[in-house]
Parts: C-alpha cells; structure tokens; sequence
C-alpha cells in the first residue's frame, strides 16, 4: 500500500496538510486549490475550514518563487 | 478540545461476535444499557437490558434465556427477541407498554454493530475492517474497558508519535516520534488520514519478533480513522532495501499488519477499547499469535493507564482547562472537528458508500 492508496482519493472535497521536511512548517492544501504554511495546526485548520474566506488560488508562477514576498522588500 | 459529546444515529462496536451467545451480555453505549444474545439459530439481537416492570438488568442473574426469549429474574416478565413483551406473571393481558427497545443489529468483520439513534439506519452500514475474518489473515483481538472519556483515545490513536515514548520497547522507536506526518481529511467521506513513512528505522521487537527481521526496517504507518468508532492502522514493515509494492498493488517483499480499534462509548467517562492484530505472515505459528496478543495487550494497558489518569486530571479542571497543540496533533485535531460535528448534526457520514 502507497501513501497515496491509502489517502483520499481525487475528485473529493479533501483537506491535505504537509509538514514540509526538515522544518517545523506545514503546508496546507484546500479542496480549491488554495495553499498556505502555517506553524500552528489551529491556526492552520482555521484558515482551512474558513474556506472560502482569503482562499485566494496560488497562481502557476507562484509555485517556483525562489524567496517568499516578505524578503524581498 | 476533547470531545466529550457523543455521536448518536451512528453505527457502534457493541461486541465481538464470539462474546455474543446463548448466555446475555450487558453493555453500556452511549450511556444506553444493551442486552444481547443470540437466538437458537445463531442471530445476535440487542434490546434495552432493563425490564419495564421494576427496570431490573435482564442481562444479570438469576435473568435467563428459554428458547429465542429472556425471562426478567426478578418477577419473570418475558421478552422476545424484538423486546415485545410476551408474558407478564398472574395475569393474561400484557400492557401495550411493555415493550423493550430493539436495536438494529449487523454483524460482520468479527464485529457486533448496534446502530445507536432515534432514526434507523436506513442503508447506512457499519465500515469495514474485512482483514479480520479474512483467510489470508491471521487476527488476535480483545477488549480493555477504559475509565476515561471517548475522546482521549481518540486523540491518542490519532498521533502516534506517542508510540515512542510510552510503547518502548514494544512498538515505540526514536523514528516514529521523529518522523512528520501527512494528514489528509476527507470531508464528503467523514474520514481521517494521517501518515507517516519511516524509510530507516529500527525495528521494535513488536516486529522484529513476529516477523524475523534483524536489521533496520521501512515503516509505513498509514492511519485511516472513520469516526466515530472504526480507527484501522495500514502498517507495512520491510528490511531497508526491499522493492516497495507494485503498481498493482502487490507487496511480496514486505510484512502488513492491519492494527483495528473499536472506540466505543459507554459513559461520558468509560470506554469500550476492542482492539484487533490482523497479520499477513506466519498464518499458523501460534508462537506468533500468542507473543502478538500478549504484546498488543500490553500496549493496549499501557495507553488505558496513562489514560485513566489523564481523564482523572481533565475531570478535577474546570470546563476550559489549557492546553496547547504542535505539529503533531493535525490528525486529532481534525478528528474533534469531525467527531464535535457528527455529535451536533446527530447525522450519519455515508460509511458505506464512501468505502474503496
């Protein structure tokens, strides 16, 4: 059985959560495409589950970002 | 917070079906007292264990059961299966009253279900744990009472990071406490998952014990929670190196053990902990079953001691006593969600039809 046999299949209205390796972060995804990483599972389940308040869809582009926003100002 | 409310119209583990025979059986769930028994051509039945008359426990000596009935030992009122009342002493009219509560019965995966609600069950079907009564398994189960509240093993179940500091030494090892998980919800289903893969790790004895492995292992734990009641642990141990399954789906090289929990209620503050070691290796070897009983038990004991105080530490708080939760506690967190709305819709998640 792989990871992903044993996890909820496509198509579904899922949450997923990621703790990303090597860091204390977890990444969160919507059933909507939305993704954001937390460091705080109850803050993180509250975003969730406020779907779809500030859900906003990660743009393709995003997803190669060398650095977040926040640095580079 | 823990969840303390329970979750009615819902489908709960009331027994093991070779508990359920020709002698009553009382329990407890959802604070509801449940007979059961099995008529004289092998159906498991459930019904109120009090007698109307007097409410004495007609799952308790000198109660009896003659043929498909059970007759009250105190003043000897007699039900049949379907708790109607069939004979009352001295006298010929029986009250329209006198009438026991009937629960919907299923029986499958070794498992008694009695659907606990105020609406039937319609096709809502318990969810299954089919490697128990499969022939390519071999299982080694029991039940341990729990004087602490549902929720708190929920929550324990949920995280297995505990495995290493209160298992050592039987199924706790520095790598599961290390490794992060994955946690996935599946909100049309109602289910749980959480994950964790350890691609390097050393071998409990639990494992290294049943299945002769000697070295460093892969382990998989991959939990798939149905709440309220069904939690069912995927874990696959493999020598570090081995191939991983096949696309199809085969997995030769590797040892599975399908690990099942029932999370019963039976009070605000007791639990119902059925726990079940079902194994793919090793069929036939006793040696096997007897140190995987004797060893799961233990585990099991050691979760309820921990838990029986822990429970005892909650109740003497006030209601909004503090806690805090980290990373590894994703997985329990969605199960309250989950379990604190079932408890307030009283609603059913469709367990059957969500089952790959």
């Amino acid at each position: 059985m792989s990871a992903r046999d044993s996890g909820a299949p496509a198509g579904r209205t899922v949450y997923r959560i990621r703790w990303l390796p090597g860091t204390d972060r977890l990444h969160a995804s919507c059933f909507c495409g939305a993704e954001r990483e937390f460091e705080d599972p109850v803050v993180l389940w509250d975003w969730l589950l406020g779907h779809p308040e500030g859900h906003l869809p990660r743009p393709p582009e995003a997803h190669d970002s060398p650095a977040p926003a926040a640095a580079l100002v | 917070m823990i969840v303390t409310e329970f979750a009615r119209n819902q489908w709960y583990v009331a027994a093991y079906g070779h508990e359920v025979g020709r002698q009553q059986l009382g329990r407890t769930i959802l604070n509801e007292p449940i007979l059961l028994y099995r008529t004289e051509d092998g159906r498991a039945v459930a019904m109120a264990d009090r007698c109307v008359h007097r409410r004495f426990p007609l799952s308790e000596s000198p109660s009896h059961l003659v043929g498909d009935r059970v007759v009250c030992g105190y003043h000897g009122f007699t039900y049949g299966p379907d708790g109607v009342c069939v004979a009352v002493p001295a006298q010929q009219r029986i009250p329209r009253t006198a009438r026991l509560r009937s629960y919907p019965v299923v029986e499958q995966d070794s498992f008694v279900w009695v659907w606990i609600g105020d609406r039937e069950p319609g096709d809502t079907l318990p969810p299954r744990a089919p490697w128990l009564t499969s022939p390519d398994y071999t299982t080694v189960c029991g039940m341990e009472p729990l004087n602490a509240r549902y929720g708190l093993l929920v929550d324990n179940l949920l995280d297995l990071s505990h495995e290493t500091y209160l298992h050592g030494g039987y199924i706790g090892t520095p790598e599961v406490a290390e490794t992060p998980i994955t946690t996935e919800v599946d909100e049309d289903a109602g289910i749980v998952y959480v994950s964790r893969h350890m691609d390097d790790a050393a071998c409990p004895p639990f494992y290294a014990e049943s299945t002769g492995i000697k070295g460093r292992i892969t382990r998989w734990q991959d939990i798939e929670y149905r709440p309220p009641c069904l939690y069912l642990l995927h874990s696959r141990v493999a020598p570090v190196g081995s191939p991983p399954p096949a696309p199809d789906g085969t997995d030769e090289h590797a040892f599975h053990v399908e690990v099942v929990y029932a999370i019963t209620p039976s009070t605000e503050n007791s639990t119902y902990d059925f726990w079940a070691v079902a194994r793919d290796f090793a069929l036939d070897d006793e040696k096997v079953s007897d140190f995987l009983r004797d060893s799961n038990r233990t585990v099991v004991l050691q979760d309820v001691t921990a838990l029986n105080t822990l429970e005892q530490v909650i109740a003497a708080q006030p209601d909004r006593y503090q806690e805090l939760s980290v990373n590894i506690d994703t997985g329990g967190l969605a199960a309250r969600r989950l379990l604190a709305r079932m408890a307030a819709q009283g609603d059913s998640v469709p367990s059957q039809a969500a089952a790959r």
